[in-house]
């Protein structure tokens, strides 16, 4: 059974809308987004890997990581916690890094919030809203998803690439 | 002079997305745009001459009169940046699937 899955960009208003439902109760889709130990297991897309640097989920804390790649390079992500409402709701700063994992505290923002709801009771629907703090932070952005992009998502785009 | 223009530089600016955003109805003359907005002809002239530039709109000379439309295909660029950015996001989750059934 495929889980619904929604990914609706508005670059006018410089926000991507992604609403997913999960066949698990909200108590442990919470738990996969917030303990360390399971959020390895599955944000970094096939074949990268997730080499955490901080893992602190408090508000204020940070979830920093380097997503590496089958050739050893390294995109990092630094998110800074802004709020969180235990099992509902996060809300993250993301900032860019360089090539050593020091944030750019200067840089191009983004902002995302994440919500939890529980369907049923045994099925969760999670909307996350990112929202970039201005126009040059799309490139950024999207060249940096890119980047961390798996080997589907070349092929994805090399099969658009080929039907045009 | 290379003058180094990329597809987002036409997105980077709200008065270039709202010309773009006009153009998806249909081609216009530049006075017909600036017409659109509160700015002087030779503010919104600028834009169109970056989105030009950057590829983003192509021009057609009809009789007298010059016609900007959309280069669609130049506009399937940021299309497949965003694909691919979806695709992530969709192996992630897919992968939290598998997590979540062992959890």
């Amino acid at each position: 059974m495929t889980n619904f899955f929604s990914f609706e960009p508005d670059l006018a208003a410089k926000k991507i809308h992604m609403v997913r439902e999960f066949n698990a109760p909200v108590e442990k889709v919470w738990r996969a987004y917030t303990e360390p130990d399971l959020l390895v297991k599955w944000i970094a897309p096939k074949p990268f890997t997730v080499m955490p640097k901080i893992s602190d989920f408090t508000v204020g804390g940070v979830w920093q990581y380097a997503m590496v790649g089958p050739e050893g390079q390294k995109h990092w992500v630094y998110d800074k916690f802004t709020a969180i409402e235990n099992g509902s709701s996060i809300s993250s700063i993301g900032m860019p890094c360089d090539e050593e994992g020091n944030p750019d505290t200067d840089g191009p923002k983004t902002y995302v919030d994440t919500k939890f709801w529980s369907i049923d009771g045994n099925r969760t629907k999670v909307e996350s809203v990112i929202t970039f703090d201005d126009e040059a932070t799309i490139k950024w952005f999207v060249e940096g998803g890119f980047k961390e992009g798996t080997e589907a998502a070349l092929a994805a785009l090399d099969e658009l690439l080929a039907s045009e | 002079m290379d003058i180094r223009r990329d597809i987002y530089q036409a997105i980077a600016d709200p008065t270039r997305r709202a010309i773009l955003m006009l153009l998806t109805v249909g081609a216009m003359t530049p006075n017909a745009i600036a017409g659109h907005f509160g700015s002087s002809r030779q503010a919104v002239s600028k834009h169109i001459q970056i989105l030009t530039e950057c590829g983003a709109v192509d021009q057609e000379q009809r009789g007298r009169e010059i016609y900007y439309q959309l280069n669609i295909n130049k506009m399937k660029e940021i299309d497949r940046w965003m694909e691919a950015f979806r695709k992530m996001w969709e192996d992630r989750f897919n992968q939290l699937d598998k997590l979540l059934e062992d959890l």
